[in-house]
């Protein structure tokens, strides 16, 4: 959150854990009642909550040879729905820093990338290379690159993609927006006065 | 004026272009700000945290939504949680000078409703707010953005956002709709043939014979799901509809200033031979009243079809159908007209404006309430609950056994006390059918228009409107 403290982020590297399916929508990754609060601190005890309770101990989440993982191995269209950052919060807090799958929601992405988490892509077949291969053996340790937008992994080296303004901005520490867009100053103001709507018919 | 012939997306994108970032993104100004209680608090928390003001608080409103009770809105909130929500906005509003639609302002409602009829969405101008139903403003040619709370921070620190680029996918919906098929009909149709996640990447643009004859509530509807076929956000082209609908609102300029908005307004609207990166045309004449059977919005069928079978489906669709199916309990290949229903909801961003109550009225009027069935509705602002109340349609509603509420999202999202309990399933006038979305971890929801809901509460299960209008 230190504007003037950038903080560049151009791997992560560590465990992974596999939660299969498409379309896994923000409501299911935190459900709406636990969005009772003014602060993101508790939001990753509730992570995908209904989801793991209706699972009855079967959900990826509560399969120990996945606790501690850093790596979350999704599939289309994973964080689609609600805008809700307190979908990735929930993510970040209980442990995730990057999310490889087929695609992933434009908001989603968007909210991932202000909190310094990598969202990278792959095609169907080498997503599901990546999955079985963490299914097969959770202990090896997945690593992404950013800029060379990989996932390695037991099975191989896998090229994905991350589109390049958010690439530019994890690598170069940008990725909280806010300092970079304050840079702007009066450039702003001046394009305010150029709106009528803004600046008066 | 010889310039290449661009789409309004194009001409908004440009005017609101503050500066290339470094890395290829736009940083793009916010004209209008919208702010609610669920998703600005930890934003006004961060930026007092880094010493920053709002930067504009005159481009920025708020008002509470999502949390509000629909029985009495009594203050203090009977929920300790709610009323902190509430207690949080209210103070940062007072603190950093940003104007705060509550109760007593009388124009309180979902924030996608209220802006509209406050004048606040205007064409060619820019819309963020912490929500993904921002898309709803694109009714009026604007590019309205859903965001997360670091970004609105971002807008209440600097008014932009850094934005990637979108392309731009026309769609054109041919003739004219048949009697009973809706905006909402229109905007599942779509969705069902491109998929919830068709429009990732993309900005909607809808065209077409069907949605200039449509009003503005109901580009409203249309719009207001773009984010469900995974569309960044939607937008219809200014026109006279939108210019007349305009006149007069609180804050539209007055008199020669209006006549003057309205010309810039209209030239916004994209130019013929602007170039898209995509289009699509569905025939309207062939839409039919649709309905939701599944766990996304694209799983929907025409009300007199039947629910899909998985072994008949491609192999990439078969695991989510039975996922679905098992969700729903409903059996692969049965008619959908039928299902019983326990609940009825009408209202929400998507269907809780006056055109909606009136077309629900229009159903409640030819019977009662099926015994058994809750039926809620919630308007979706004060004002579109004054102007029912002036029409009388309270009243045909609690004549029928719906219960009339005060505004909110009430029963959209598990957010206040109006919920579905355990397997009950909700015929539904909102947006998304996920898993446990209006509350109960195994609730379900059946998403339609609100005449269908209402024909569905009297009928106690799933019939097409078009028997009852
Ligand atoms: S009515 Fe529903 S979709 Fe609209 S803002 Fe409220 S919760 Fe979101």
């Amino acid at each position: 959150m230190n504007a003037n403290n950038l903080t560049s982020i151009e791997a992560v590297s560590g465990r992974a854990c596999v939660v299969r399916g498409d379309d896994i929508d923000t409501d299911r990754i935190i459900p709406a009642r636990f969005m009772k609060d003014i602060t993101f601190d508790a939001m990753g005890e509730h992570l995908f909550e209904d989801a793991r309770k209706a699972a009855k101990g079967n959900h990826p989440l509560d399969d120990e040879r996945f606790f501690g993982s850093d790596i979350l191995v999704v599939g289309k269209n994973f964080g689609c729905g609600s805008s809700r950052e307190h979908a990735p919060q929930a993510l970040m807090r209980y442990g995730f820093r990057a999310f490889v799958g087929q695609s992933f929601a434009d908001i989603f992405a968007g909210n991932c990338c202000s909190l310094g988490l990598v969202c990278i892509t792959l095609s169907e077949r080498d997503a599901e290379a990546l999955r079985e291969s963490v299914e097969l053996d959770p202990e090896q340790v997945v690593s992404i690159d950013v800029s060379a937008e990989t996932v390695t992994c037991r099975a191989g080296a896998l090229s994905g993609n991350i589109p390049k303004g958010t690439r530019d901005r994890l690598i170069e520490g940008h990725w909280d927006a806010t300092s970079l867009l304050l840079e702007a100053e009066g450039a702003i103001e001046k394009t305010a006065e150029g709106l009528p709507y803004v600046s008066g018919y | 004026m010889s310039e290449k012939p661009a789409h309004l997306f194009e001409k908004t994108w440009r005017a609101h272009k503050v500066r290339e970032l470094p890395g290829g993104q736009t940083q793009l100004f916010i004209g209008t700000h919208l702010v609610h209680e669920v998703t600005s608090p930890q934003a006004f928390a961060m930026l007092r945290e880094l010493g920053l003001p709002v930067r504009f608080p005159g481009r920025t409103f708020a008002t509470a939504d999502h949390i509000m009770p629909t029985d009495t809105q009594a203050r203090p909130l009977a929920d300790p949680l709610a009323e902190t929500m509430l207690s949080e906005l209210e103070r940062n509003c007072a603190e950093s000078g940003v104007t705060f639609f509550g109760k007593e302002s009388g124009y309180q409602g979902v924030v996608h409703v209220i802006g509209p009829e406050l004048g606040l969405t205007v064409p060619g101008s820019t819309i963020a707010c912490g929500d993904s139903h921002t898309s709803t403003h694109g009714a009026f040619g604007t590019i309205a953005l859903g965001i997360g709370t670091s970004q609105v921070r971002d807008v209440l620190a600097t008014q932009t956002l850094a934005m990637g680029g979108l392309k731009v996918r026309r769609i054109e919906v041919t003739g004219q709709l048949r009697p009973g098929v809706y905006a909402k009909d229109v905007i599942l149709a779509i969705i069902r043939k491109l998929g919830v996640n068709g429009g990732v990447g993309f900005a909607y643009e809808y065209a077409g014979e069907a949605i200039e004859a449509m009003s503005m509530e109901e580009r409203m509807t249309l719009c207001n799901m773009s984010i469900e076929g995974g569309a960044r956000c939607g937008y219809v082209n200014p026109d006279a509809t939108t210019v007349e609908y305009l006149r007069g609102r609180r804050y539209s300029p007055e008199g020669e200033a209006f006549e003057r908005a309205a010309a810039e307004w209209v030239a916004m609207a994209s130019d013929p031979g602007a170039e898209y990166d995509d289009s699509v045309c569905l025939n309207g004449e062939e839409i039919e009243p649709s309905i939701t059977w599944g766990i996304h919005p694209g799983h929907n069928i025409g009300v007199r079809e039947r629910v899909p079978t998985p072994s008949e489906a491609s192999e990439d669709e078969r695991a989510g159908i039975e996922e679905a199916l098992e969700y729903m309990d409903l059996d692969p290949g049965a008619p959908i007209v039928g299902t019983p229903v326990d609940v009825a909801f009408i209202g929400s961003c998507t269907n809780g404006r006056l055109s909606d109550l009136r077309e629900a009225a229009r159903v409640a009027r030819t019977g009662t309430v099926q015994e058994g069935v809750r039926a809620l509705v919630v308007p979706g602002s004060q004002e579109v609950s004054r102007q029912a109340i002036a029409e009388g349609l309270d009243e045909v509603f609690r004549q029928a056994g719906f219960d009339w509420r005060e505004p909110g999202c009430s029963m959209c999202l598990a957010m206040n006390p109006d919920k579905l309990i355990g397997r009950e399933i909700c015929a539904s006038s909102s947006n998304r059918n996920f898993k446990g979305r209006q509350g109960s971890p195994s609730g379900r929801t059946l998403l339609m228009s609100p005449a269908m809901v209402a024909a569905a509460a009297i009928a106690g299960r799933v019939v097409d409107v078009r028997e009852v209008l």
